[in-house]
């Protein structure tokens, strides 16, 4: 558990505090069907959160859902963002892609449900497990989909205070 | 040693073929990937796994294997498990995840005295 | 027990980190399935994988995971061995499949690694 702020939490928070609309915000556009890439965005977000001072539990629930969601944007979509958004008392992701949506959610929600091809399954994803552990790893969890258009999940993660304080 | 006896010893739930549980166990085979099992397991091979789509049925089917344990707390999908009472195949299901569960299988098939 | 005892174990050749065999493991988790991994394996434990693309090392860094061994003498493509040193993730090459390098490693004292994750909370 992490226990005294670090430095640039200190600056960040003393900041927030005259001005309390001040967050850390920030997009990170994520093409569909590249591979290489996957990964890239949830590693520059776990650096962010990292070098903010946040406590390492959080970090790593915001890691894995962002890892999730960008392998599903990779994986399904032509192409998406995830948005981050950092608040003094919790976290707020957003995962939109631009593809051909989610017809039953229900059923996509359901552990071992997946229309996964060969090589995504090859890299240890298209299991049926991806949009649960997302769910699980959120605080809260929202997801919509819209056939021919695309998905938008929104997750808020809590800052707990004693990972900041 | 017979699948009955690993059965016993780590609590396994039994799900479908309880009545091969005599079936000799040789080896034992962790993998999530239904294509290396298919290339890698050998027959009476116990097959440890997480993944519960209904083709591991066919795998364990066809390369003979002596069953196929779901572990931390898998469960099979509804047509995994109508597949596998089908074709007579034990699929036994368990709260260890794979490392412990490969662990003490491997203690049990394969004492040495190290 | 120290990265290098794991190494002896498992007659491992070291494919990357060859400096950070003296760190301290206790703890593995064993999977191709990168989600399982990602749903339930702590950060410090080993990751025993029969994957080699850079998922592997991708999904080691979003968990902390200290070291991967890949089993059953699998020797990953270059990108998966520059992803690991950009990380500085040991990487381990073990000619044992998954099931013995895990009996053996269990036999020595190594135990499973337990990241619980409490089920669904606040749905909107």
């Amino acid at each position: 558990m992490k226990r005294g702020l670090s430095a640039p939490l200190r600056k960040w928070m003393a900041h927030v505090s005259v001005c309390e609309k001040c967050s850390y915000e920030n997009s990170f556009p994520i093409d569909g069907g590249n591979y290489d890439n996957a990964g890239q965005v949830s590693g520059k977000i776990k650096t962010i959160l990292k070098d903010m001072g946040i406590g390492n539990n959080v970090v790593r629930m915001v890691a894995v859902i962002t890892y999730e969601s960008e392998i599903n944007i990779v994986s399904y979509a032509r192409q998406g963002m995830i948005r981050l958004h950092v608040l003094p008392e919790h976290i707020e992701i957003e995962a939109v892609d631009e593809g051909p949506g989610i017809s039953d959610i229900h059923l996509a929600m359901q552990q071992g449900w997946s229309t996964a091809t060969d090589k995504i399954r090859e890299m240890g994803f298209g299991a049926g497990m991806g949009l649960n552990n997302i769910r699980n790893f959120s605080d809260i969890f929202h997801i919509s989909s819209d056939v021919g258009s695309g998905t938008r999940l929104k997750m808020i993660i809590h800052i707990q205070q004693e990972q900041n304080c | 040693m017979n699948l009955e006896t690993i059965v016993q010893a780590l609590q396994l739930d039994v799900k479908s073929g309880r009545d091969k549980l005599g079936v000799e166990v040789r080896g034992g085979y962790v993998g999530d990937l239904l294509s290396d099992v298919m290339a890698n397991g050998r027959e009476g091979d116990l097959w440890i796994t997480r993944q519960i789509h209904q083709n591991i049925v066919a795998v364990a089917s066809l390369k003979d294997l002596a069953g196929i344990i779901l572990v931390r707390g898998a469960e099979p999908a509804a047509d995994t498990l109508e597949k596998a009472v089908r074709e007579n195949i034990p699929l036994l299901t368990s709260n260890l995840p794979a490392f412990v569960m490969a662990g003490r299988i491997y203690q049990m098939i394969c004492p040495r005295n190290a | 027990m120290l990265l290098r005892e794991v190494q002896k174990i498992l007659d491992a050749e070291v494919l990357v980190g060859a400096e950070k065999l003296d760190m301290e493991v206790h703890t593995a988790f064993g999977a191709d399935l990168m989600s399982d991994v990602l749903a339930f394996a702590d950060s410090g434990c080993l990751l025993l994988t029969g994957l080699t693309n850079p998922q592997v090392i991708r999904t080691a860094d979003v968990l902390d995971i200290a070291a991967i061994i890949l089993v059953r003498g699998k020797k990953p493509p270059p990108e998966t061995l520059r992803a690991a040193a950009d990380k500085n993730i040991p990487v381990l090459s073990t000619k044992y499949i998954l099931f013995e390098s895990a009996g053996r490693l269990y036999e020595k004292g190594i135990v499973g690694s337990a990241q619980k994750v409490d089920g669904p909370r606040v749905r909107l």
